[in-house]
Protein backbone atom coordinates (compact mmCIF):
# COMPACT_ATOMS: atom_id res chain seq x y z
CA UNK A 1 0.00 0.00 0.00
CA UNK A 2 1.02 3.26 -0.67
CA UNK A 3 -0.41 5.28 2.57
CA UNK A 4 -2.69 5.61 4.68
CA UNK A 5 -5.16 8.62 6.21
CA UNK A 6 -4.17 10.18 9.69
CA UNK A 7 -5.29 12.90 12.14
CA UNK A 8 -2.35 15.05 14.14
CA UNK A 9 -2.56 14.72 17.36
CA UNK A 10 0.66 17.24 18.20
CA UNK A 11 4.08 17.01 18.71
CA UNK A 12 6.45 15.98 21.46
CA UNK A 13 9.96 14.89 21.81
CA UNK A 14 11.48 11.68 22.48
CA UNK A 15 15.01 10.19 23.39
CA UNK A 16 16.59 7.26 21.34
CA UNK A 17 18.62 4.77 23.19
CA UNK A 18 21.71 6.90 23.12
CA UNK A 19 20.56 10.11 24.61
CA UNK A 20 19.88 12.27 21.71
CA UNK A 21 16.22 14.17 21.70
CA UNK A 22 14.38 13.78 18.37
CA UNK A 23 11.24 16.24 17.77
CA UNK A 24 8.40 14.02 16.52
CA UNK A 25 4.93 14.82 15.44
CA UNK A 26 2.10 11.80 16.82
CA UNK A 27 -0.47 11.49 13.87
CA UNK A 28 -3.45 8.78 14.88
CA UNK A 29 -3.38 6.85 11.21
CA UNK A 30 -5.82 4.52 10.47
CA UNK A 31 -7.58 1.94 10.69
CA UNK A 32 -8.80 3.19 7.29
CA UNK A 33 -11.18 0.89 5.34
CA UNK A 34 -11.27 -0.10 1.46
CA UNK A 35 -14.25 1.42 0.02
CA UNK A 36 -13.61 1.26 -3.85
CA UNK A 37 -11.21 -0.50 -5.89
CA UNK A 38 -9.91 0.87 -9.10
CA UNK A 39 -8.90 -1.88 -11.70
CA UNK A 40 -6.61 -2.16 -15.13
CA UNK A 41 -9.75 -3.76 -16.83
CA UNK A 42 -12.69 -0.90 -15.98
CA UNK A 43 -10.61 2.62 -15.10
CA UNK A 44 -7.02 1.75 -16.67
CA UNK A 45 -4.87 2.20 -13.23
CA UNK A 46 -4.61 0.77 -10.36
CA UNK A 47 -5.67 1.73 -6.82
CA UNK A 48 -7.74 1.34 -3.82
CA UNK A 49 -9.89 4.10 -2.11
CA UNK A 50 -9.55 4.38 1.68
CA UNK A 51 -11.83 5.94 3.89
CA UNK A 52 -11.43 7.26 7.33
CA UNK A 53 -13.37 8.22 10.02
CA UNK A 54 -16.66 7.57 10.22
CA UNK A 55 -19.86 9.33 9.48
CA UNK A 56 -23.66 8.91 10.52
CA UNK A 57 -25.69 7.57 7.42
CA UNK A 58 -28.00 10.41 7.90
CA UNK A 59 -25.00 13.11 7.34
CA UNK A 60 -24.76 11.50 3.71
CA UNK A 61 -26.39 12.48 0.59
CA UNK A 62 -28.26 9.08 -1.22
CA UNK A 63 -25.51 9.14 -4.30
CA UNK A 64 -22.73 8.78 -1.34
CA UNK A 65 -24.65 6.31 0.62
CA UNK A 66 -25.07 4.27 -2.80
CA UNK A 67 -20.94 4.29 -2.76
CA UNK A 68 -20.79 3.50 0.24
CA UNK A 69 -23.36 0.80 -0.11
CA UNK A 70 -21.95 -1.07 -3.24
CA UNK A 71 -18.70 -1.47 -1.05
CA UNK A 72 -20.89 -3.07 2.09
CA UNK A 73 -19.18 -0.27 4.19
CA UNK A 74 -20.36 2.06 6.40
CA UNK A 75 -20.03 5.91 6.01
CA UNK A 76 -16.70 7.81 6.21
CA UNK A 77 -16.41 11.53 6.01
CA UNK A 78 -12.50 11.56 4.22
CA UNK A 79 -12.26 9.66 0.74
CA UNK A 80 -8.98 9.29 -0.71
CA UNK A 81 -7.86 7.22 -3.95
CA UNK A 82 -3.85 5.70 -2.92
CA UNK A 83 -1.74 3.81 -5.77
CA UNK A 84 -1.21 0.10 -5.53
CA UNK A 85 0.02 -2.98 -7.42
CA UNK A 86 -2.42 -5.00 -9.33
CA UNK A 87 -1.29 -7.72 -7.18
CA UNK A 88 -2.64 -5.92 -4.04
CA UNK A 89 -6.12 -4.42 -5.49
CA UNK A 90 -6.28 -8.42 -6.45
CA UNK A 91 -6.19 -8.87 -2.92
CA UNK A 92 -7.49 -6.43 -0.73
CA UNK A 93 -11.63 -6.77 -0.66
CA UNK A 94 -13.92 -4.25 0.02
CA UNK A 95 -14.25 -3.20 4.21
CA UNK A 96 -10.97 -4.80 4.49
CA UNK A 97 -8.86 -1.98 7.33
CA UNK A 98 -5.66 -0.85 6.26
CA UNK A 99 -3.63 0.33 9.61
CA UNK A 100 -0.40 1.93 10.36
CA UNK A 101 1.14 -1.33 9.91
CA UNK A 102 2.56 -0.46 6.40
CA UNK A 103 4.96 1.70 7.74
CA UNK A 104 8.14 0.37 9.15
CA UNK A 105 10.24 2.85 11.32
CA UNK A 106 13.27 4.49 9.43
CA UNK A 107 11.31 4.48 6.53
CA UNK A 108 10.56 8.33 4.86
CA UNK A 109 7.18 10.08 4.45
CA UNK A 110 5.50 12.25 3.07
CA UNK A 111 3.09 14.11 4.49
CA UNK A 112 0.55 16.20 2.73
CA UNK A 113 -2.43 18.52 5.31
CA UNK A 114 -4.12 21.59 4.83
CA UNK A 115 -2.28 24.28 6.66
CA UNK A 116 -3.20 26.75 9.15
CA UNK A 117 -5.13 29.63 7.83
CA UNK A 118 -3.67 33.12 8.41
CA UNK A 119 -5.56 35.17 6.73
CA UNK A 120 -5.53 38.19 5.37
CA UNK A 121 -1.38 39.08 5.82
CA UNK A 122 1.09 41.82 4.21
CA UNK A 123 4.13 40.87 2.33
CA UNK A 124 6.25 40.92 5.48
CA UNK A 125 5.01 37.46 7.09
CA UNK A 126 3.71 36.43 3.77
CA UNK A 127 6.87 36.35 1.49
CA UNK A 128 9.32 37.34 4.32
CA UNK A 129 10.30 40.63 2.89
CA UNK A 130 12.50 42.56 4.90
CA UNK A 131 10.07 45.91 5.15
CA UNK A 132 11.69 49.30 6.14
CA UNK A 133 13.11 51.10 9.34
CA UNK A 134 10.37 52.06 11.83
CA UNK A 135 12.50 55.31 13.03
CA UNK A 136 14.16 58.31 12.32
CA UNK A 137 11.31 59.75 10.43
CA UNK A 138 10.26 56.46 8.41
CA UNK A 139 7.01 57.07 7.26
CA UNK A 140 7.29 53.57 4.89
CA UNK A 141 7.53 50.69 7.78
CA UNK A 142 6.30 47.07 6.08
CA UNK A 143 4.95 47.66 2.73
CA UNK A 144 6.29 45.91 -0.16
CA UNK A 145 8.33 49.39 -2.59
CA UNK A 146 8.21 49.16 -5.78
CA UNK A 147 5.69 46.65 -7.77
CA UNK A 148 7.77 47.78 -10.98
CA UNK A 149 8.98 49.61 -13.73
CA UNK A 150 7.24 52.62 -16.02
CA UNK A 151 6.32 52.85 -19.35
CA UNK A 152 7.90 49.83 -19.93
CA UNK A 153 6.45 47.12 -19.06
CA UNK A 154 3.53 49.44 -18.12
CA UNK A 155 2.43 46.58 -16.23
CA UNK A 156 2.57 44.73 -13.43
CA UNK A 157 3.70 41.23 -14.12
CA UNK A 158 1.83 38.38 -13.14
CA UNK A 159 2.73 35.97 -9.87
CA UNK A 160 4.48 38.89 -8.16
CA UNK A 161 4.92 38.67 -4.21
CA UNK A 162 2.18 40.59 -2.97
CA UNK A 163 -0.11 41.00 0.21
CA UNK A 164 -3.01 38.28 0.77
CA UNK A 165 -4.79 35.30 1.94
CA UNK A 166 -1.80 33.17 3.64
CA UNK A 167 -2.16 30.02 4.69
CA UNK A 168 -5.55 26.97 4.20
CA UNK A 169 -4.08 25.60 1.26
CA UNK A 170 -3.07 22.31 0.39
CA UNK A 171 0.75 21.57 1.83
CA UNK A 172 3.08 18.28 1.11
CA UNK A 173 5.96 17.60 3.53
CA UNK A 174 8.63 15.45 1.89
CA UNK A 175 11.23 12.80 3.58
CA UNK A 176 9.76 12.88 6.96
CA UNK A 177 11.48 9.68 9.09
CA UNK A 178 9.20 7.69 10.67
CA UNK A 179 10.60 7.31 14.21
CA UNK A 180 7.50 4.35 15.54
CA UNK A 181 4.78 2.44 15.00
CA UNK A 182 2.57 1.86 17.52
CA UNK A 183 -0.13 -0.85 15.63
CA UNK A 184 -1.70 -1.26 19.14
CA UNK A 185 -2.69 2.27 19.15
CA UNK A 186 -2.92 3.09 15.48
CA UNK A 187 -0.10 5.42 16.34
CA UNK A 188 2.83 7.08 13.80
CA UNK A 189 5.58 9.04 15.43
CA UNK A 190 7.28 11.17 12.45
CA UNK A 191 10.52 13.23 12.77
CA UNK A 192 9.92 16.58 12.36
CA UNK A 193 6.74 18.66 11.79
CA UNK A 194 3.49 18.44 9.49
CA UNK A 195 1.24 20.95 8.27
CA UNK A 196 -2.68 22.11 9.87
CA UNK A 197 -3.74 22.20 13.27
CA UNK A 198 -3.91 19.52 15.46
CA UNK A 199 -6.77 16.76 14.63
CA UNK A 200 -6.38 17.86 11.18
CA UNK A 201 -6.96 15.37 8.24
CA UNK A 202 -3.50 14.29 6.89
CA UNK A 203 -2.59 12.37 3.65
CA UNK A 204 0.79 9.74 4.77
CA UNK A 205 2.45 8.35 1.77
CA UNK A 206 5.14 6.40 1.53
CA UNK A 207 8.39 8.64 -0.63
CA UNK A 208 8.90 6.76 -3.62
CA UNK A 209 12.79 6.01 -4.65
CA UNK A 210 15.14 9.07 -5.14
CA UNK B 1 -8.01 11.81 24.23
CA UNK B 2 -5.25 12.94 21.70
CA UNK B 3 -3.72 14.65 24.90
CA UNK B 4 -3.63 11.23 26.72
CA UNK B 5 -2.14 9.45 24.06
CA UNK B 6 0.81 11.84 24.12
CA UNK B 7 0.96 11.87 27.34
CA UNK B 8 1.66 8.13 27.29
CA UNK B 9 4.26 8.35 24.51
CA UNK B 10 5.99 11.10 27.14
CA UNK B 11 5.30 8.90 30.33
CA UNK B 12 7.54 6.19 28.61
CA UNK B 13 10.71 8.01 29.11
CA UNK B 14 10.26 10.00 32.64
CA UNK B 15 12.71 8.51 35.42
CA UNK B 16 12.12 8.20 38.48
CA UNK B 17 15.57 7.36 39.80
CA UNK B 18 17.32 10.79 40.26
CA UNK B 19 17.02 12.14 43.82
CA UNK B 20 14.66 14.72 44.42
CA UNK B 21 16.08 18.13 44.24
CA UNK B 22 14.93 21.73 43.95
CA UNK B 23 15.96 24.97 42.89
CA UNK B 24 18.50 26.83 45.34
CA UNK B 25 19.88 23.05 45.91
CA UNK B 26 23.61 22.53 45.21
CA UNK B 27 24.26 19.13 42.60
CA UNK B 28 26.61 17.57 41.29
CA UNK B 29 25.84 16.58 38.11
CA UNK B 30 27.27 13.56 35.91
CA UNK B 31 26.25 13.78 32.11
CA UNK B 32 27.67 11.34 29.77
CA UNK B 33 29.50 13.06 26.84
CA UNK B 34 30.57 11.38 23.68
CA UNK B 35 33.99 12.31 22.40
CA UNK B 36 34.56 11.45 18.90
CA UNK B 37 33.64 7.95 19.37
CA UNK B 38 34.34 7.62 23.23
CA UNK B 39 32.08 7.99 25.74
CA UNK B 40 33.19 9.68 29.10
CA UNK B 41 31.18 11.34 32.17
CA UNK B 42 31.58 14.97 32.90
CA UNK B 43 30.56 16.11 36.39
CA UNK B 44 29.23 19.44 36.92
CA UNK B 45 28.23 20.88 40.02
CA UNK B 46 26.91 24.27 40.92
CA UNK B 47 23.65 25.79 41.84
CA UNK B 48 20.23 24.98 40.38
CA UNK B 49 18.89 27.77 38.92
CA UNK B 50 15.36 27.08 37.35
CA UNK B 51 13.60 24.08 36.57
CA UNK B 52 11.72 24.07 32.83
CA UNK B 53 8.75 22.44 31.21
CA UNK B 54 6.71 19.41 31.90
CA UNK B 55 6.95 15.66 31.49
CA UNK B 56 9.46 14.36 29.36
CA UNK B 57 10.62 17.92 28.23
CA UNK B 58 11.69 18.72 31.87
CA UNK B 59 14.79 20.76 31.99
CA UNK B 60 17.00 21.93 34.89
CA UNK B 61 19.76 24.63 34.64
CA UNK B 62 22.83 24.31 36.89
CA UNK B 63 24.72 27.49 37.83
CA UNK B 64 28.53 27.76 38.86
CA UNK B 65 31.21 29.97 38.80
CA UNK B 66 34.60 29.30 37.32
CA UNK B 67 37.47 31.48 36.96
CA UNK B 68 35.03 34.49 37.94
CA UNK B 69 33.07 33.76 35.22
CA UNK B 70 29.11 32.45 35.47
CA UNK B 71 28.67 28.77 33.81
CA UNK B 72 25.44 27.84 33.02
CA UNK B 73 24.38 24.39 31.86
CA UNK B 74 20.69 23.16 31.12
CA UNK B 75 20.25 19.45 30.74
CA UNK B 76 17.02 17.49 30.32
CA UNK B 77 15.47 15.89 33.22
CA UNK B 78 14.39 12.92 31.83
CA UNK B 79 17.63 12.62 29.58
CA UNK B 80 19.20 8.67 29.70
CA UNK B 81 22.47 10.84 29.37
CA UNK B 82 22.34 11.87 33.03
CA UNK B 83 24.09 9.27 34.61
CA UNK B 84 23.37 10.68 38.31
CA UNK B 85 22.65 13.04 40.10
CA UNK B 86 24.45 13.93 43.81
CA UNK B 87 23.06 16.70 46.31
CA UNK B 88 25.78 18.25 47.62
CA UNK B 89 23.65 21.07 49.84
CA UNK B 90 20.25 21.57 50.13
CA UNK B 91 19.45 25.64 49.43
CA UNK B 92 16.62 27.55 51.12
CA UNK B 93 15.16 30.18 48.70
CA UNK B 94 11.79 31.46 48.00
CA UNK B 95 11.44 31.83 44.48
CA UNK B 96 11.04 29.31 41.98
CA UNK B 97 13.89 30.56 39.20
CA UNK B 98 16.70 32.36 40.89
CA UNK B 99 18.09 34.53 38.01
CA UNK B 100 18.76 37.35 40.79
CA UNK B 101 22.18 35.06 40.90
CA UNK B 102 23.54 36.16 37.60
CA UNK B 103 23.87 39.84 38.86
CA UNK B 104 25.68 38.57 41.75
CA UNK B 105 29.33 37.86 42.44
CA UNK B 106 31.08 36.04 45.15
CA UNK B 107 29.44 36.34 48.69
CA UNK B 108 25.94 38.23 48.11
CA UNK B 109 25.59 35.00 45.31
CA UNK B 110 25.49 32.21 48.32
CA UNK B 111 22.35 30.44 48.97
CA UNK B 112 20.94 30.52 52.60
CA UNK B 113 21.32 26.40 53.38
CA UNK B 114 18.17 24.34 54.23
CA UNK B 115 18.65 21.94 57.16
CA UNK B 116 16.40 19.26 57.69
CA UNK B 117 15.44 18.54 61.40
CA UNK B 118 12.64 16.12 62.84
CA UNK B 119 9.61 17.81 63.29
CA UNK B 120 10.52 20.52 60.51
CA UNK B 121 10.32 18.04 57.64
CA UNK B 122 8.55 20.14 54.39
Amino acid sequence: MEGILGRKLGMTQIFTEDGTVVPVTVIEAGPCVVVAKRTLERDGYTAVQLGYLEQKSHRMNKPMMGHFQKGGVPPFRVLREFKATPQEVKELREGQAVTVGIFQPGEKVKVTGRSKGRGFQGVMKRHGFAGSRDSHGARYHRTSGSIGQCTFPARVFKGLKMPGHMGNRKVTVRGLEVVEVLPEKNLLLVKGSVPGPRKGVLIIRKEGKE
Amino acid sequence: MSEELIRAIESRYLRDDLPDFKVGDTVRVYFRIREGDKERVQPFEGVVLRFQGAMNRRTFTVRRITGGLGVERTFPFHSPRLEKVEVVRRGKVRRAKLYYLRERMGKAARVKERFYTQGNKK
